[in-house]
């Protein structure tokens, strides 16, 4: 079984555990039609819904990887959202709107990887700050009011398809294979994890962390402006109140749902893809399932404690040991003999 | 920071009207909405009609920034004041004092836990009654056919998202052949109005089994008219569309067909606020404790662009 | 004898903290505990107060058997202990810190007339002038070690532990200081003191303990004992015979083949500027003892702490070391002294761990292959006889010494030009730590510079070429061929006007 699919094994079978249950409760879940030229169905639904939370989380990896926290990304998606209705209202067009945005995401990272990795302070407070100011200067954007649009190519960014397949889902599958790719293939994912593990260790082994740290940031920043972008473009409007309200939220558990210490160090990208996903599935379903709302949250919390208490550290093992079993145990037997010589 | 400086730009502008005008200290919440954005403005422009010194204090969601701007106010000994107050407890002893300075206060928009008498009077809509009044426009448009309606309700628990319902369902009561199907929580965003219909139509055999929509504010009935567009149904027509509020957003999508009726919600609390003072001052008149604002129903025939027109620049 | 301790033992994975130890500590005494970092002192500390359980000895106070199982049991059994940091609240008035926890109540509520009187009581007779009203934090260092005596005192009364309590005061306060231990020792406490500060403890002391690797080394009486002995006990003079047959052969360098040349560097509070040339394939020591300004020297020539004064060059002209990213780009290598927190990246692999530095010079663009990593790992698993099951197992679930070879094998990698080696055998075994020795010899015949820093001072004489000594954060003595001996290093380091070439920058 190749590695990838082994560390998102638990949450593959959460996943496929969870769609099960929707089912049950609402048993046209898995099908998908073929109409107008897109595909149509619940999955498709929530690959498309979830897709702010997942670009979040692909930006929210890194972070945490370093053992930081990024707060500030609810926030910066209204920044960047109003900076993209603001600039295709004013006549830049779609590359301006686009470029805008992203500019705005960039920013907003090097402000908070300038205040963790320069100034020292504790990521939490440090994006706390972005967090709390960040809505305000949406609003400063959008003059506090809905910043509605009418540009038909910004707006495909929310709801257009390419041969039937989401914009949103696109952008989110493609912008997560290749920050995956981008930190696999050179040694940017090695160097990210060992600052987050140890990082004076790692600067004096003689890695920049302090240039790492800040560029993780505007990573974040940078998946934020999309997040933006796709939350902008899917109601055709800036909602500087309410767009990615309380969403880092969401991106944080999307990351420890993927299985990723918030101690920072190894982390996996597809896993808390698939976290995403997960949180997508639960709220989707519990709109499917005709609950009344106010049962929403209750559902939704017990079934992220179920799902976390699964993947605990003292239940994971047994999860662990099932994979083994299947991997064989040829180290085993060396290990016993070369340690037992010390 | 940037409220601060509205705030700062709001305080610099006041002191144009006449030496002799009545003055009247108006504490706002805040600008956490277009709405409350549209309230200030007309309540500018009120007071400028009628010759009045508005001076105007914005307290940033913060009780304490309202009392302290009544206390200001009560110092400056002006001749009334309005209050906006942004939750119901704590006020008694404010009120009190502004009793004894023999200042009249009137509520608009929200309620005080406080006793009647500390206050002359409250300007402010019947939740009830607008979900009445969009639930009656649904019961005489649909005549006698089977009406399966969806509803997105405003953020759980809040008290619009429970009046508004419950005079929804006053309304449609009596009719046997109107029926909610589904009802859920679109947080009263344009996000949510459009996440929650896309299940609905999921869930309902993509619309062709809904008659109705009543979303509990106009931003999410305009994210559901996107989701409907996106799948193929045609908002308006296979699907009447009612909410409440009034926002100019709401305004353009019933002149493009795609909306069917809103019931407004005025930001124009001030006006009958003011008419009120005007009595008051005259010649003593009191108010009843309670003005209800008119919860107008808007449709297609009611010129949608020229009210579109109107309210764009109210800073919704 | 007020508390005694036979063959107290405690072992950690890996490692012997304490092996064997006897103490004793009579009653109205001050007994000094003395040894260098990883000697054991804090171990031993911990086991008489409960922090840690020991795993053999006995511990009798008293006459009577004890076994404290936490810090609370100890200091209702008599012993007391005040650390460096004063561990009370400085935002509590004085009053409160001293009877924090039993304050004398009336009618359920805190009786505070009763309370500043207990604590006047308590503080009487320390001879300081405190308004126990006042906030704690408002008083000096000094201060508050005195109150939080005071209040150790009242709750154990038998046996004071006083560790390090003089790192951060000046010489008027600690005669302050001295002047409470001193009547504390006349009204019968017994107190056990550490201190790196040799002088204070010639002062104050009546006996001396000293622990090294885990062993207690000596116990003498402060009468009569030579600064030289308390040293050498400390630094380790009794050679065994086969290391100091294995030994180098001191050959000194020619000053005019030193390649690499360092001027007046230092750092204001570090370490005074000094300079160092270095040959290949040289290796120089640098001894000295705990706080001297070993360490530092290391910290400001690998850039950590960037120097203020001095200019590093070689023959290729100036080099800049503001960090350790441009000392790495020099071709300086740093295995720390403390190799958990600086050296390893514990939930690394072996494999990444030794392609790290390597990895962070070649830049993130230019990825090592999987493959090239994993000959690198299995080369130097294999070169170093890294003990691990295989190149894919975590680095911090190794011994210490499999972690400090890691450590080793990732600046091999780089095949660095100058290697600085910060204390490379502490805590490890005597396997590990021969082998470690074998190596320095081994990669200084290919030509690369290596500076040791050690307490070991055997270890230094069997492989250095020369010796630096460093006292009071200053280079004070240089040695060389002959005079690379134990007793001449040792005499540099405690005697100020030691009559070695005098080479203070």
């Amino acid at each position: 079984m190749p590695r990838v699919i082994q560390r998102v094994l638990p949450q593959l079978l959460t996943l496929a555990a969870l769609m099960a249950l929707v089912s049950v409760f609402f048993p046209d879940f898995l099908e998908i039609t073929y109409s107008d030229g897109r595909l149509v169905g619940p999955v498709i639904d929530i690959l498309k819904r979830g897709a702010p939370v997942a670009l979040l989380a692909i930006g929210m990896t890194l972070v945490i990887a370093t053992r930081g926290i990024d707060l500030s990304v609810g926030a910066t998606m209204a920044i960047c959202g109003a900076c993209s209705a603001w600039a295709i209202s004013a006549g830049y067009g779609l590359a301006g709107a686009l470029g805008f945005a992203m500019l705005a995401g960039l920013a907003a990272g090097l402000w908070n990887g300038a205040l963790v990795a320069v100034f020292g302070i504790q990521p939490i407070v440090a994006t706390l700050i972005l967090m709390t100011a960040g809505r305000g200067v949406a609003q400063l954007i959008t003059e506090g009011r809905i910043l509605t649009f009418n540009h038909e190519g910004l707006a495909f960014f929310g709801s257009g398809d390419i041969l039937g397949v989401p914009m949103p889902t696109l952008i989110w599958v493609l912008l997560g294979v290749l920050v995956a790719l981008l930190v696999r293939r050179t040694a940017l994912g090695l160097l990210i994890e060992a600052i987050g593990i140890n990082r004076r260790a790692s600067t004096l082994a003689g890695i920049n962390s302090r240039v790492l740290l800040i560029a993780v940031y505007m990573a974040s920043g940078f998946c934020a402006a999309w997040a933006g972008i796709v939350a902008t473009a899917d109601i055709r409007g800036a909602d500087a109140n309410n767009s990615g309200l309380w969403l880092e939220l969401d991106a944080i558990l999307a990351v420890v749902i993927g299985g990723n210490s918030l101690l920072g160090g190894r982390f996996s990208i597809a896993a808390s893809l698939l976290g995403a996903m997960i949180i997508q599935t639960i709220d989707t379903g519990i709109l499917l399932a005709g609950f009344p709302s106010e049962f929403n949250l209750v559902i939704k919390a017990a079934l992220v404690l179920v799902i976390l208490v699964l993947q605990s550290p003292n239940l994971a093992p047994r999860f662990a040991r099932i994979a083994r079993r299947r991997r064989g145990t040829p180290a085993a037997g060396k290990l016993t003999t070369r340690e037992a010589g010390e | 920071m940037i409220k601060t400086l509205l705030a700062t730009a709001a305080a610099v502008s006041f002191g144009a009207a006449a030496a002799s005008a009545q003055t009247v200290g108006f504490s706002q919440i805040g600008s956490e909405s277009g709405w409350r954005a549209a309230e200030t403005t007309l309540t500018r422009q009120q007071a400028e009609e009628r010759g009045i010194d508005l001076k105007f204090s914005d307290a940033q969601q913060r009780q304490e920034n309202q009392i302290s701007a009544m206390r200001s106010f009560i110092a400056q000994g002006v001749d009334a004041i309005l209050l906006a107050p942004v939750v119901a407890t704590g006020w008694d002893s404010v009120l009190e004092e502004a009793q004894e300075a023999e200042i009249p206060v009137v509520l608009l928009d929200r309620q005080v836990d406080s006793s009647e008498d500390l206050y002359l009077t409250a300007v402010g809509s019947d939740l009830v009654h607008e979900g009445e009044v969009a639930g009656q426009w649904l019961v005489d448009n649909v005549g006698d056919e089977e009406c399966r309606v969806v509803e997105l309700q405003g953020t759980t628990g809040s008290s619009p998202a429970i009046k508004r319902k419950q005079g929804f369902e006053n309304a449609i009561e009596g009719s046997d052949n109107i029926e909610i199907v589904r009802s859920q929580t679109g947080d009263f965003t344009r996000t949510g109005g459009k996440e929650v219909m896309e299940s609905f139509l999921q869930a309902e055999d993509g619309g062709g089994n809904i008659c109705a929509l009543f979303a509990h504010n106009d931003d999410m009935a305009i994210g559901a008219i996107q989701a409907m567009k996106e799948a193929g149904v045609n908002p308006g027509e296979d699907v009447k569309v009612v909410s409440i509020d009034g926002v100019p957003d709401i305004f353009r999508a019933m002149a493009d067909g795609d909306a069917n009726a809103t019931v407004e919600l005025t930001p124009n609390m001030a006006g009958p606020a003011f008419d009120a003072l005007n009595a008051y001052w005259e010649d003593g008149t009191t108010p009843p404790k309670f003005i209800q604002t008119e919860s107008r129903l808007y449709t297609q025939e009611d010129d949608p662009e020229a009210e579109y027109e109107a309210r764009k620049d109210l800073g919704y | 004898m007020l508390l005694t301790i036979r063959s107290l033992t405690k072992t950690f994975p890996g490692t012997r903290a304490l092996d064997s130890v006897d103490f004793d500590l009579r009653a109205g005494e001050v007994h000094a505990l003395l040894g260098e970092n990883g000697a054991g002192k804090s171990t031993l500390i911990k086991c008489l107060t409960g922090a840690y359980q020991r795993d053999e000895g006995e511990l009798t106070l008293d006459g009577a058997p004890i076994s404290p199982q936490s810090t609370l049991e100890a200091q209702e059994l008599g012993i007391g202990t005040v650390y460096q940091e004063v561990n009370l609240l400085p935002n509590l008035t004085v009053a409160e810190n001293l009877t924090f926890g039993r304050q004398p109540t009336r009618f359920g509520m805190v009786d505070g007339r009763a309370m500043r009187r207990q604590a006047e009581e308590m503080l009487s007779g320390y001879g300081v002038d405190v308004d126990v009203r006042r906030d704690l934090g408002t008083y000096s260092v000094a201060i508050q070690q005195i109150v939080a005596i005071a209040r150790a005192v009242t709750l154990s009364g038998k046996v004071l532990i006083l560790d390090e309590p003089t790192a951060s005061l000046d010489s008027r306060e600690v005669a302050m200081l001295f002047d409470v231990v001193r009547s504390l020792r006349e009204q019968g406490l017994g107190i056990i003191f550490i201190s790196h500060f040799l002088d204070q403890v010639f002062e104050i002391s009546d006996r001396v303990t000293v622990l090294r690797n885990g062993c207690r080394v000596a116990t003498d009486d402060i009468a009569g004992l030579e600064r030289l002995r308390l040293i050498e006990h400390m630094l380790g003079h009794e050679l065994e015979d086969e290391t100091r047959e294995g030994r180098h052969a001191h050959v000194p360098s020619d000053p005019s083949e030193r390649t690499l040349h360092f001027e007046g560097v230092g750092r204001r509070g570090l370490i005074e500027p000094f300079d160092l040339s270095v040959g290949r394939g040289e290796v120089i020591g640098l001894a000295g003892l705990l706080g001297s300004g070993r360490t530092e020297s290391a910290e400001v020539l690998f850039g950590i702490k960037p120097t203020q004064t001095g200019t590093a060059r070689d023959e290729n002209g100036e080099i800049a070391l503001r960090n350790p990213r441009e000392a790495v780009a020099a071709g300086f290598g740093f295995a720390p002294e403390d190799r958990k927190t600086d050296g390893i990246v514990a939930d690394l692999s072996v494999r990444e761990n030794i392609a790290l530095a390597l990895q962070a010079r070649r830049g993130w663009a230019r990825p090592i292959s999987r493959a090239e990593q994993n000959r690198l790992a299995d080369h130097y698993i294999d070169r170093l006889d890294i003990r691990t099951s295989d190149a894919e197992k975590a680095v911090g679930d190794l011994s210490g010494g499999n972690q400090q070879k890691v450590v080793l094998a990732r600046w091999l990698a780089m095949n660095p030009r100058f290697f600085i080696l910060d204390e490379p055998t502490r805590g490890i075994d005597v396997g590990a730590h021969a082998e470690i020795l074998r190596l320095i010899e081994e990669v200084t015949a290919d030509g690369m510079s290596i500076l040791v820093i050690s307490s070991e001072l055997d270890e230094l004489v069997a492989v250095a070429d020369r010796v630096i000594v460093v006292r009071d954060r200053r280079h004070v003595a240089q040695l060389t061929g002959a005079e690379v001996e134990t007793d001449t290093i040792v005499r540099a380091i405690a005697a100020p006007d030691a009559d070695s070439d005098e080479e203070a920058a």
